[in-house]
C-alpha cells in the first residue's frame, strides 16, 4: 500500500513545451487526479490591445502563437473586417486560404517534431523540422519573415503572390507528399511508439465535445466536426476535402488524425492556387469602424478559434476577448490522464500540441 | 469501433431554435437572427434554465465561449454557445449591476465553460454561482485587482 502523492511536472520540464505545470497525483505509478497550472507567460494581451490602434494589433496577434501565427493573424483581420464592415477581395480570400493550410502543415510539423522528441525519437524531430522548414520557405517567400508573419490585412493581404509562386509551392507540395510518407512510415512501423500511444489517454467523442474539446482532438474521438465545413469562412466552401475522423479516441487516433490532415491541407493549397481569380488583393478601409460588437471563429490548426470585438466607435477596439482552442484543450486533459501511468503523460500531453501563447494570452 | 458522428446537414434552421426558445422562455430577448448565427439577451435569473434547455432539448453540445464585458455602468457576460448539430452559434448576453457582478455557473452543463469562467472571474471580477473550483487562473492568488475592468489603470503599481 502506497501513499498517494502530488508531483509537480513543470513550470520547466522537459516533456512540457512552453511554461506551464502539470500537477499530478500518484498512487504508486498511476494518475488518480491531474490539475493543470497556467498563467506563467500571461502578458495581459487582451487588456494591451484595448489600448492600441486596430491596424497596430494585426502584428500582435501573430505574436499569440508562434507555431501558427497566421492563423491567429487571419482571424483577427477577418473579425476586424466583419466589424468595419468590408469584405477582402476574392483573389486575397483564395490567397489567405492556401497560406493558411501551408501554416497548418508547419504547425502540425512542428507538434510532430515535439511528439517525437517527447517520445524518445529523435529522427522523427529533425525529420519534421527538416520538411517544416520547406513550407516556412514558402511562407517567407510570400510574406518576407519566416514565423511572425503579419501578412493578412484588414481588407486583404499584404502583397500579391510573387512570380512563379504556384510552380513553386506545387514542386514542394510533390517533394512533401513524398517525405510524408516516410514520415508516416518511421511512425507506424514503429514498435515502441505503437506501445506507447495505442489505448492509452482514450475518450469519448461525447464527454469530448462536453468538455469543450475541439479540432484533431475531437476529430481523433469520432465527431466528424470542422469549422472549415460547418461555419465556412473565406473560400472554403469552394474547396474540396474531406474531414478527418477516427474513431478510436486515443493517442495514436490524433497522431493519424493530424498526419491525415497533412494531406487534405496540401489538397487545398493546391485548388486555391489553381483557382484564384484575378484581381486586387486589399481594399481600403475606414480609421473607425461603427459601434457594435461581432464574433468570429475559425478553424485553427489546434481547433476552434473565436474572437470577439466590441466596437465604442473609436479608433481602438472597446473590447477584444480571444477563445483560445488551446485554453479549452489543456482544462480539458485531467479526464485523459486519470487511470494512466506518469509515463504516459509525455504521450497524451505530447499530443495536445500545446503553445502557451495562446494559452496565457 | 464505435461510429463516426456526423453533422454534415443541419436539423433545424435559425429560425425554429429561435422560436424554440422564445415560446420556453418570455423573458429572452431575440435581438438578431443571421446566417449560422443567433442573438439574444437574457436576465440573469433565467440564464441558467435557457442554457439547460439548449443543451437538453436544441442539441447545443459545446460552449465555445464566456466574454465578460465592461460598460462602466454595467457587465455584460457573453456566452457564445454552438449546435454542431444545427450548425449554430448562439450569442447570449446577460448583463449585470456593477456593484453585485454574480451569474449562474453554466460550468456543471458544459465542462468547457469550466476555465472560461475561471478567466472571468480573475481578470473581470464576475463571480459564478455554483461553479466548482472558482479561482484565479493566470494571475497569482494574492493579486487585489481584476485587470480587465475599465477602472484599472494600466501601468498603475499593484
Amino acid at each position: 500500500m502506497t501513499d498517494e502523492m502530488w508531483i509537480n511536472m513543470g513550470p520547466q520540464h522537459p516533456f512540457n513545451h512552453g511554461l506551464w505545470n502539470l500537477r499530478v497525483k500518484l498512487k504508486g505509478e498511476t494518475i488518480t487526479a491531474a490539475e493543470p497550472i497556467i498563467g506563467y507567460l500571461h502578458r495581459g494581451w487582451e487588456k494591451m490591445v484595448e489600448n492600441r490602434a486596430y491596424p497596430q494589433i494585426v502584428p500582435l496577434a501573430d505574436r499569440l502563437c508562434y507555431g501558427s501565427s497566421l492563423s491567429w493573424n487571419h482571424l483577427y483581420c477577418l473579425t476586424a473586417e466583419r466589424l468595419f464592415g468590408v469584405e477582402a477581395p476574392d483573389r486575397a480570400k483564395y490567397i489567405r486560404v492556401a497560406a493558411l493550410e501551408m501554416q497548418r502543415i508547419t504547425s502540425h510539423l512542428t507538434w510532430l517534431m515535439a511528439v517525437g522528441t517527447d517520445l524518445g525519437s529523435y529522427t522523427i524531430m529533425t525529420w519534421s523540422i527538416r520538411e517544416r522548414e520547406l513550407f516556412l520557405d514558402l511562407l517567407c517567400k510570400l510574406s518576407g519573415a519566416r514565423m511572425t508573419y503579419n501578412y493578412c490585412r484588414i481588407g486583404g493581404v499584404r502583397n500579391d503572390l510573387p512570380e512563379n509562386y504556384e510552380r513553386d509551392v506545387n514542386r514542394t507540395l510533390d517533394e512533401f507528399d513524398r517525405r510524408l510518407r516516410d514520415l508516416e512510415a518511421l511512425m507506424d512501423e514503429n514498435e515502441p511508439f505503437l506501445m506507447r500511444t495505442l489505448g492509452i489517454g482514450k475518450m469519448d467523442g461525447r464527454t469530448a465535445m462536453n468538455l469543450g474539446l475541439t479540432g484533431p482532438i475531437l476529430r481523433a474521438s469520432g465527431v466528424d466536426m470542422d469549422l472549415r465545413k460547418l461555419d465556412p469562412y473565406e473560400a472554403y466552401a469552394d474547396m474540396k476535402f474531406e474531414v478527418c475522423t477516427h474513431t478510436d479516441g486515443d493517442v495514436y487516433a490524433r497522431y493519424r488524425v493530424r498526419m491525415d490532415e497533412m494531406r487534405e491541407s496540401m489538397k487545398i493549397i493546391r485548388q486555391a492556387l489553381a483557382e484564384a481569380p484575378a484581381g486586387p488583393v486589399r481594399v481600403k478601409v475606414p480609421r473607425c469602424p461603427p459601434k457594435g460588437n461581432v464574433v468570429c471563429r475559425v478553424e485553427d490548426p489546434r481547433g476552434e478559434s473565436l474572437m470577439y470585438m466590441v466596437s465604442d466607435g473609436t479608433e481602438r477596439p472597446y473590447r477584444l476577448k480571444v477563445r483560445s482552442p488551446n485554453f479549452v484543450n489543456l482544462s480539458a486533459s485531467p479526464p485523459m490522464l486519470v487511470g494512466f501511468k506518469i509515463s504516459d503523460v509525455p504521450a497524451i500531453m505530447g499530443v495536445m500540441d500545446m503553445c502557451i501563447g495562446e494559452t496565457d494570452r | 469501433m464505435s461510429q463516426v458522428i456526423v453533422y454534415d446537414k443541419p436539423d433545424r434552421s435559425e429560425e425554429e431554435v429561435a422560436s424554440a426558445i422564445r415560446a420556453k422562455f418570455p423573458s429572452v430577448e431575440l435581438l438578431k437572427v443571421a446566417p449560422r448565427r443567433l442573438h439574444f439577451r437574457a436576465p440573469r435569473e433565467s440564464l441558467f434554465e435557457l442554457c439547460k434547455f439548449m443543451r437538453d432539448e436544441l442539441a447545443f453540445e459545446h460552449a465555445s465561449c464566456v466574454t465578460p464585458v465592461d460598460y462602466l455602468d454595467h457587465f455584460t457576460v457573453v456566452y457564445h454557445i454552438s449546435s454542431w448539430t444545427d450548425h449554430i452559434l448562439a450569442e447570449v448576453q446577460v448583463d449585470l449591476p456593477r456593484d453585485d457582478p454574480t451569474v449562474d455557473s453554466i460550468a456543471p452543463l458544459w465542462g468547457g465553460a469550466n476555465w472560461h469562467e475561471r478567466e472571468a472571474y480573475d481578470l473581470m471580477g464576475i463571480v459564478f454561482k455554483g461553479h466548482p473550483d472558482l479561482r484565479r487562473i493566470m494571475l497569482p492568488e494574492e493579486f487585489r485587482f481584476h485587470p480587465l475592468r475599465k477602472d484599472f489603470i494600466v501601468g498603475r503599481r499593484v
